[in-house]
C-alpha cells in the first residue's frame, strides 16, 4: 500500500461519515411521520430481502478446482437454516451451523 | 405501566442483551481478523482502532482495506466501501415504523449502531411482539448491541496489537454466512418470506455481473415486491386469515 497517512484517515473519516448517513436517513428523516400501507408492507421484508442476497455469492462461490460450491459450507448453512427454522432462535442455528462447519470441514 | 404495555424497557433491555450477547462469539473473531488484516496492510493501531470504532461495519472495512492493499484510487474506495453499505439505508427505513417515534439523539445512537446482527434480531422481536412500547423496543435494541460493539472494538484492538503473533489462517471467513443466515431462519413463518427469501438469492447470483454489488440491492427491491405480492395474494386467497 502506498497511501499517504492524510489519505489513509481522509478514507476512514469519509467512510465514517457516508457509512452513518447511510444508516441515519430514514430513520433520522422521517421519524415519526406515517408510511403508506403499501411502503410498510414492502418494509417488512427487508431482513429476508438483504441478508440471503448479500451471503449468496459467498456460500455459493465455486471451487476453482472441482467447478462446484463447497459441500461443507452448504451443508453448514442447510443446518443453520433448519435449526433457525426448528428452533426459532438464531443462537442455536448459529451453533448447529458453526458445528456442523467444523465437523465437515475435518472430515474431508 | 399499562396492561397494553406488558414488557417494561428494563426487562426488554435485559432481554435484548441475552438475546444478542451470544453473537459475540462470531463478532469477536471477526474483528481480531480486521485488526490483523488492516495492521498487515500498513495501517497503524490507532487509525486501525479508528476504522473499526468509527465505521463499525467489518465486510465494508475489509472491502476497503482489500482496495487499499491494491492502491485504488480513493474514490473507488470509498464508492464499493459505501455500496457494501447501502443495505444499511434499507434497514434505516424499516425500523421507521418501530423506532422513528423515539428522541433525535437515540435514533442517532441507533443508526451509528446499526450492525446486522443488531438489526435483525430487533427486527423480528418487533415483528413478533407488535404490542412493546418505542422506549421498550430502543432499550432491547441497545441490550442487542451492548455486547457486540465493545467486543467488536476489543476483537479489532487484539488483532491490531498482536498481528503476527496469531496464525494467519483463522478459518473465519466460512463461518460468516452461518452468523448471518441464523438471523433468516427464525423469521420464516410465511410463504411470502420464504418467496423473499428465493427472489434475493437468485436475483443476487443472477446479477452478479453488476458493478459495486449494485445487484444485491436490485434484487433486495424485488425481493421486497415479491413478499408484498405474495403476502397480498394468499391474504386474498384466504380472507378469513386477515384479522
Amino acid at each position: 500500500m502506498s497511501l499517504s497517512q492524510s489519505t489513509i484517515w481522509l478514507i476512514i473519516a469519509l467512510l465514517a461519515l457516508g457509512t452513518f448517513g447511510l444508516r441515519f436517513s430514514f430513520l433520522g428523516l422521517i421519524g415519526n411521520r406515517p408510511l403508506p400501507e403499501w411502503l410498510l408492507r414492502l418494509l417488512r421484508y427487508t431482513p429476508v430481502a438483504v441478508i440471503p442476497g448479500l451471503m449468496a455469492p459467498q456460500v455459493f462461490r465455486l471451487n476453482a478446482a472441482t467447478g462446484w460450491p463447497d459441500p461443507a459450507l452448504l451443508g453448514a448453512v442447510v443446518a443453520t437454516l433448519a435449526v433457525g427454522l426448528w428452533r426459532r432462535n438464531a443462537i442455536w442455528a448459529m451453533l448447529a451451523g458453526a458445528l456442523t462447519l467444523a465437523l465437515l470441514t475435518a472430515l474431508r | 405501566m399499562t396492561p397494553s404495555d406488558p414488557t417494561p424497557p428494563r426487562r426488554a433491555y435485559w432481554q435484548g442483551l441475552r438475546d444478542g450477547g451470544p453473537f459475540i462469539l462470531i463478532v469477536g473473531p471477526f474483528g481480531l481478523v480486521f485488526g490483523i488484516v488492516a495492521t498487515e496492510a500498513g495501517l497503524n493501531v490507532l487509525q486501525t482502532m479508528a476504522f473499526s470504532i468509527a465505521v463499525i461495519a467489518g465486510a465494508a472495512q475489509l472491502a476497503a482495506i482489500q482496495l487499499m492493499v491494491d492502491d485504488a484510487p480513493t474514490l473507488i474506495v470509498l464508492i464499493t466501501a459505501l455500496a457494501v453499505n447501502l443495505r444499511m439505508a434499507m434497514y434505516s427505513a424499516s425500523l421507521v415504523p418501530h423506532l422513528g417515534a423515539a428522541p433525535l439523539w437515540q435514533r442517532a445512537l441507533i443508526a451509528y449502531l446499526m450492525v446486522d446482527q443488531a438489526y435483525a434480531t430487533s427486527f423480528l422481536r418487533y415483528e413478533r411482539d407488535p404490542g412493546l412500547s418505542v422506549r421498550a423496543k430502543v432499550a432491547y435494541y441497545f441490550g442487542v448491541i451492548t455486547l457486540v460493539a465493545p467486543v467488536w472494538y476489543l476483537g479489532t484492538l487484539a488483532g491490531a496489537l498482536l498481528g503476527e503473533a496469531i496464525p494467519a489462517s483463522i478459518p473465519i471467513g466460512a463461518a460468516v454466512p452461518i452468523a448471518f443466515l441464523a438471523l433468516i431462519g427464525p423469521m420464516l413463518r410465511t410463504l411470502a418470506q420464504v418467496a423473499a427469501v428465493l427472489v434475493s438469492v437468485l436475483g443476487t447470483l443472477a446479477l452478479g455481473f453488476m458493478p459495486y454489488n449494485t445487484g444485491l440491492l436490485v434484487a433486495a427491491l424485488a425481493a421486497m415486491a415479491t413478499g408484498a405480492a405474495v403476502e397480498v395474494w394468499t391474504a386474498r386467497r384466504r380472507p378469513q386469515v386477515r384479522a
